[in-house]
């Protein structure tokens, strides 16, 4: 639904986007996850057309953002980041609004007004002027008026931010029942709001793409091996050399223990479970087992990872704007 | 249509907030003033006319009532219709809805055409309520209303003339004041190159007065719809749309 190739922005001296190429399928909800000034705005910006590309393609539903910018615009839905809307308008008749500009038609205009203030939960405000509301309510105006005319494909910059916990539960369960019939791309930095609302996800830093797939990818492509964490009482002699011993075990590290007991981190690769092994081995000893669990690498381990190797590796680099 | 939600949303703003009210509030207020004071002093001089007939060969109400009148409103609307105009896109580019707006299924020439048809409906409006002048004058003595006609269509033009700057120069600028002065300053322009003409050697003295924004007017307001002053307003008003046009595309594909 959604092939970008090569894409680079360049805003004079400064590159906001280098080289960026990634593809969302139809019905896919992607995470666009990056560091403040990544380049994760710009990208949308010039997927929803505002503004061209330095160089390479961006197609959305088979159509050139740039050459066929009027078809691209029907068949998306734009939030922009911090949702700039008419603030002197109230709710209904801004949507109204835009629900007549998108060409829906007058008869089913009114139904599909009240039903986008329905599933957005501003329903109760919309005889409020939009620059009477609380941000929470703003954010979620705009994400009303990205739904409206139900188009194929969603852009959503950041559409979570100012919201509270309830509302954010509310408007990531509005957007994960979208996944199917839309295609979402939403940019974000809060980690785990990704492994809980999109299919796969694409890390950018410094204009560059640095890591996609889905969030299991990432972890087995950034983190080789397995890792669980063991923990045992009782123990005497050179637990570590035993441990280490075990077929399949690729390393072993003592961890801060308290209470008197040992524990250790045990790396082995992914896919090979040595667990069953372990616990022979400690039972065999005559130790006793107090604890072992899986270490699960989450996706802020990834990013952090990711985006932290890349600010190592080159210090100097330019940032790009936001 | 496009242009159509633009133009509504438009209006909604315009008479949503204070700005439409304060410059047709101000409009009356310093037009009634010229038409009162132009007014009386035809009364008073047709009163002396009356005593000497031989003053009276040239008296007719239209030529001294509704002529100075209209090109006072001229020149008072020059320095109004900015306010109207200044923040159609200047507004837009600062808050960022602009982003939005273009992000939506409608060509840039339809929303430029939603947003100018806004600013001349709003004018156009303006220029309803200013018809209580001709209407006092009909009332205390016979008025002919065919140059009256004209004389508003030749309004319509000219401010459709500043109006069409005015929009041009907001398209430019996210600053709402520069789009003011902008406009106002250009408009301004055109209405003193028209003084130059006086001392100006032939070919430009014709020259200065043919570009003269407010000259144009005279020839409407007298009854005279002349193709040359048609032609001038219209073409004014389709170069600054044009350049209007052109200035958004640009935002399309400059890097």
């Amino acid at each position: 639904m959604i092939q970008v190739e090569r894409l680079t922005k360049r805003y004079g001296p400064v590159t906001a986007i280098e080289d960026v190429s990634f593809s969302v399928g139809k019905g896919q909800i992607v995470g666009f996850l990056g560091p403040n000034g990544a380049g994760k705005s710009t990208t949308m910006k010039i997927l929803s057309c505002f503004m061209p590309a330095s160089s390479g393609t961006a197609r959305v539903g088979g159509f050139d953002v740039f050459s066929q910018s009027l078809e691209v615009r029907r068949r998306i839905g734009y939030l922009p980041e911090n949702a700039p809307l008419y603030t002197d308008l109230p709710v209904a008749a801004y949507l109204d609004f835009v629900a007549e500009i998108k060409g829906v038609s007058r008869g089913a205009r009114r139904g599909r007004v009240a039903d986008v203030m329905d599933r957005c939960f501003v329903t109760e405000m919309q005889h409020r002027m939009i620059g009477k509301l609380s941000k929470g309510y703003r954010q979620r105006v705009g994400l009303a008026q990205a739904l409206l005319g139900d188009p194929e494909v969603l852009i959503l910059d950041e559409p979570t931010i100012g919201l509270d916990p309830k509302q954010i539960a509310e408007i990531r369960a509005l957007i994960r029942s979208l996944a199917g019939q839309h295609t979402v791309i939403l940019s974000t930095h809060i980690l785990p709001e990704v492994s809980m609302v999109c299919d796969g996800v694409i890390i950018i830093n410094r204009g560059r793409i640095v890591a996609q797939g889905t969030e299991s990818q990432l972890v087995a492509q950034v983190f080789p091996s397995a890792r669980i964490e063991l923990r045992v009482t009782g123990a005497s002699g050179d637990v570590a050399g035993a441990l280490r011993a075990v077929p399949g075990v690729q390393g072993v590290q003592p961890l801060p223990s308290r209470d008197g007991s040992a524990a250790f981190l045990v790396e082995s690769p992914r896919g090979r479970d040595v667990s069953g092994d372990l616990v022979r081995l400690v039972t065999s000893r005559g130790w006793a087992l107090t604890e072992l669990r899986q270490v699960g690498m989450s996706l802020e381990d990834v990013f952090l990872r990711v985006v932290a190797g890349e600010e190592s590796q080159e210090p100097s680099a330019p940032m790009g704007a936001a | 249509m496009g242009w159509w939600a633009v133009f509504k949303k438009e209006m909604r703003l315009y008479f949503g907030s204070p700005m439409a009210y304060v410059v047709f509030t101000f409009f009356l207020v310093i037009s009634g003033w010229f038409f009162s004071a132009i007014f009386l002093n035809y009364s008073d001089f047709s009163m002396r006319a009356f005593m000497q007939p031989q003053f009276s060969q040239n008296l007719n109400v239209v030529d001294n009532v509704m002529r100075p009148l209209f090109s006072n409103m001229a020149v008072v609307l020059l320095f109004f219709m900015p306010m109207l105009t200044m923040r159609l896109f200047a507004e837009e580019k600062r808050s960022g809805t602009i982003e939005l707006l273009l992000s939506y299924p409608v060509r840039d020439g339809e929303v430029l055409l939603g947003k100018f048809l806004a600013a001349e409906a709003l004018f156009a409006v303006l220029l309803v309520l200013t018809l209580v002048y001709p209407a006092l004058v009909a009332f205390f003595t016979p008025i002919e209303w065919g140059p009256i006609l004209t004389g508003y269509l030749g309004l319509l033009l000219a401010g459709g003339t500043f109006l069409a700057v005015g929009v041009l120069i907001s398209s430019l600028t996210e600053n709402q004041i520069v789009a003011g002065f902008g406009s106002f300053g250009v408009l301004l322009a055109f209405w003193v190159v028209g003084w130059g003409a006086e001392f100006a050697a032939p070919p430009w003295r014709g020259v200065l007065q043919y570009l003269s924004i407010t000259d144009h007017m005279d020839g409407f307001s007298r009854g005279v719809v002349d193709t040359k002053d048609v032609v001038y307003y219209v073409s004014a008003i389709a170069l600054a749309l044009f350049l209007t046009l052109r200035s958004l595309e640009s935002k399309r594909w400059r890097g």
